[in-house]
């Protein structure tokens, strides 16, 4: 295990030393002390490696992340997993707004709730949320499934392309062209596996899937009030 | 009897209610949807046409055109980027999607802009192999859609543009229509081929000065300090927008007119929001002196520039670079004549060709139909800008040697007369033939 005081070392200093991990680095135990909410910790890895956080973070946390594990030992700021393309973020504490914004891939995990506008446009990216989601979460969402095993609040997918959000307890309201589903044996399995991957306990059958009723996907001007 | 006729008045059209404006309402009535099209404002606005240079005399010495030399190169980003791009001429590609422009395009603009030592920019939709492989410098757009963006082509990147406006929809976002939605341009996007593509017009994970702030690190942290880092916006309210780019940390600010092309955009949008390019230079030049960042931190202004004059004039109103789009699209031969035919079968004619998003361009250019792209040569249209490009900068340097300047970057105001009050109001230059302008310090109007 690596150890690296931020308070010390400086941002600079270690993304650099995280960044210079290869993918065949044997160091692949990672430690950052005293964060102290700083922002734009452990941004932009490639790399197979696991990065601890001992503490809250600020703003984009783990923001691009590729191959890397990187956990938060606290809560995360704004941004936190924006746009990451692979690997895993788990947030043991609660997770500001825009989670895991236009997310291509990999899997956030959020143990408290997560504020506002959680997987906003995410094309791809998996949410997984112990507690409950903020108002306007998975905006324009493309592609990707957001888990919540609490409630969701207000205009839940609004103007949701492809991407999924399954919702355990309420919904306060769903955004526009967001429609309730059917949730068929392919969906329960492709939950059951998402829970296992979070370490979440809980039955698939509990949860109501949601996503695009699709009449916005082409421009029609009787729907122009929507848009 | 047959001289008894009522003399009638001669038809009269209504200077309201002209053809367009009927055509307009015909359209609307017809559809239900408003206008959708590409290009910039097709009105006339005050522009640098309104200005002209005194050239030199007895009180200046010029230089001579022939044999002294006039420098056009530009150093972007010096600031805080540990690789600046290094430019030979001011006039670089502005950011232009590729899903608006087909592949070979977008290699053509690379092309072009690489044999005349100057940068290309990617667009909405992400970059491309074609327009990475043929540009020597190429610039990522950081855009509110986020389509395409991926961390990978961020690092290949030799400069980072953050886009918070475009001159043609300042607060707009945009949208790509179905029918350009190919397969290419649909997996690219990670959304479904055939479907209206929307792109938001905030970016999704910060808003304000602070935030942006904030994004810039966490950018310079991906990409290790070393690319410089622009932010575009629109010419809305440039001495603010200027002043808080450079507060958030920006490398360069690429301010953008109302003329600026765009490859979709409500018409109303494009003629009724923004401000004149002539209008937003002086402003953001001043917001760049108050802080003591002029030169520093480079100014990039595009919207409707077409010729070496243009580039001087910018020049001499404190710009340290140009960007031009829909130029470079004529250069690559859109809207040629040659095409006259097709052009009239879409209802319109060249030179008025403006519905790039619906995907027929005749010329093969802002289309994603691969037999439409088979007409378009990128080696020739990449030749084409090329030339372009050189003349651009020979006009402009034979205008510089004239003013007396060994370098663009030393023309100045007071090289420049006014044609009309209202370019020399926003141009801050005499009207010609006096020594006043309007709002002219010390002056009481
Ligand atoms: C076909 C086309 C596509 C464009 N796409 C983008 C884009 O993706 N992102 C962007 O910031 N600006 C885009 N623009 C605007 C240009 O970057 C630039 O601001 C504008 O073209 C400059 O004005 P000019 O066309 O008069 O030179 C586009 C413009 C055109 C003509």
């Amino acid at each position: 295990m690596q150890t690296i005081d931020l308070s010390d070392v400086g941002l600079r200093e270690t993304n650099k030393t995280l960044h210079a991990q290869a993918a065949d680095t044997n160091q692949t135990q990672w430690e950052i002390i005293n964060p102290r909410g700083s922002h734009a910790i452990a941004c932009g890895l490639d790399a197979p490696i696991e990065v601890t956080v001992k503490g809250s973070t600020g703003y984009y946390c783990a923001g691009m992340n590729q191959q890397a594990t990187v956990n938060i030992r606290g809560s995360a700021g704004p941004g936190t997993g924006e746009n990451i393309m692979s690997g895993k973020i788990v947030i043991e504490g609660d997770a500001s707004q825009y989670l895991g914004a236009t997310g291509h891939g990999g899997l956030i995990v959020v143990k408290g709730n997560a504020s506002s506008r959680c997987g906003i446009s995410m094309k791809g990216v998996n949410i997984v949320v112990q507690g409950n989601i903020g108002h306007m979460s998975a905006f324009m969402g493309q592609s990707g499934n957001l888990v919540v095993c609490g409630d969701a609040g207000d205009a839940l997918g609004d103007s949701c392309y492809e991407a999924q959000f399954f919702v355990r307890g309420s919904v306060k309201s769903l955004g526009a062209d967001c429609e309730k589903k059917e949730m068929r044996d392919e969906h329960l399995t492709l939950l059951q596996g998402l829970l296992d991957e979070a370490g979440i306990d809980a039955d698939p059958k509990d949860f109501t899937r949601y996503g695009s009723a699709r009449n916005l996907y082409n421009f029609d001007v009787d729907n122009a009030g929507a848009y | 009897m047959s001289n008894n006729k009522i003399p009638t008045t001669t038809p009269r059209q209504s200077a309201t209610f002209t053809q367009d404006v009927n055509s307009d309402i015909r359209r609307a009535a017809a559809t239900g949807i408003y206008d959708i099209r590409g290009g910039g404002a097709k009105r006339k606005v005050p522009s640098f046409d309104d200005l002209l240079f005194m050239g030199a005399s007895i009180s200046r010495y010029p230089l001579e055109g022939y044999r002294e030399k006039c420098d056009t190169n530009v150093t972007i980003g010096g600031l805080n980027a540990s690789n600046p791009i290094e430019l030979d001429i001011p006039i670089t590609i502005a950011g232009m999607s590729f899903g608006a422009l087909s592949g070979p395009a977008k290699e053509a603009l690379g092309r072009g802009a690489s044999m005349a030592g100057t940068s290309t920019t990617t667009g909405d939709g992400g970059m491309t192999p074609e327009e990475r492989g043929h540009s020597d410098k190429l610039v990522y757009q950081y855009l509110p859609s986020r389509y395409g963006m991926n961390p990978d082509d961020l690092r290949k990147a030799d400069a980072i543009e953050i886009v918070v406006g475009q001159g043609a929809k300042p607060g707009g976002g945009g949208m790509l229509l179905g029918q350009k939605i190919s397969d290419r341009v649909a997996d690219m996007r990670n959304l479904p081929k055939g479907i209206d593509q929307r792109s938001a017009c905030r970016h999704p994970d910060w808003t304000g000065p602070d935030d942006l702030e904030i994004k810039i690190l966490e950018l310079r942290e991906i990409t290790g300090w070393k690319v410089p880092i622009y932010v575009k916006v629109a010419g809305a309210r440039p001495y603010y927008d200027t002043t808080l780019a450079i507060k958030a940390g920006a490398d360069a600010v690429v301010l953008d007119g109302m003329q600026g092309g765009t490859a979709a955009t409500q018409d109303v949008f494009i003629e009724h929001v923004g401000q004149p390019t002539l209008a937003i230079v002086r402003p953001a030049v001043q917001a760049l002196q108050d802080l003591g960042m002029h030169r520093k931190v480079q100014l990039i202004l595009s919207g409707g520039i077409r010729s070496g004059a243009d580039v001087a004039k910018a020049m001499a109103l404190g710009a340290d670079a140009v960007a031009i789009g829909t130029a470079a699209l004529i250069a690559l031969g859109d809207n040629d004549p040659k095409w006259e035919k097709e052009y009239n079968e879409l209802g319109t004619t060249a030179g008025a060709y403006d519905d790039w998003h619906e995907g027929q361009d005749p010329a093969g250019i802002t289309t994603q139909d691969p037999e439409l792209m088979k007409r378009f040569d990128p080696i020739e249209g990449g030749r084409r800008l090329k030339n372009y490009l050189k003349v651009m900068t020979l006009e402009a340097q034979t205008i510089a040697r004239a003013c007396g300047k060994n370098h663009l970057h030393n023309l100045e105001p007071e090289d420049l007369v006014a044609l009309t009050m209202e370019a020399a109001a926003m141009a801050k230059v005499p009207l010609a033939g006096t020594d006043w302008y309007p709002g002219k310090p010390g002056t009481g109007f």
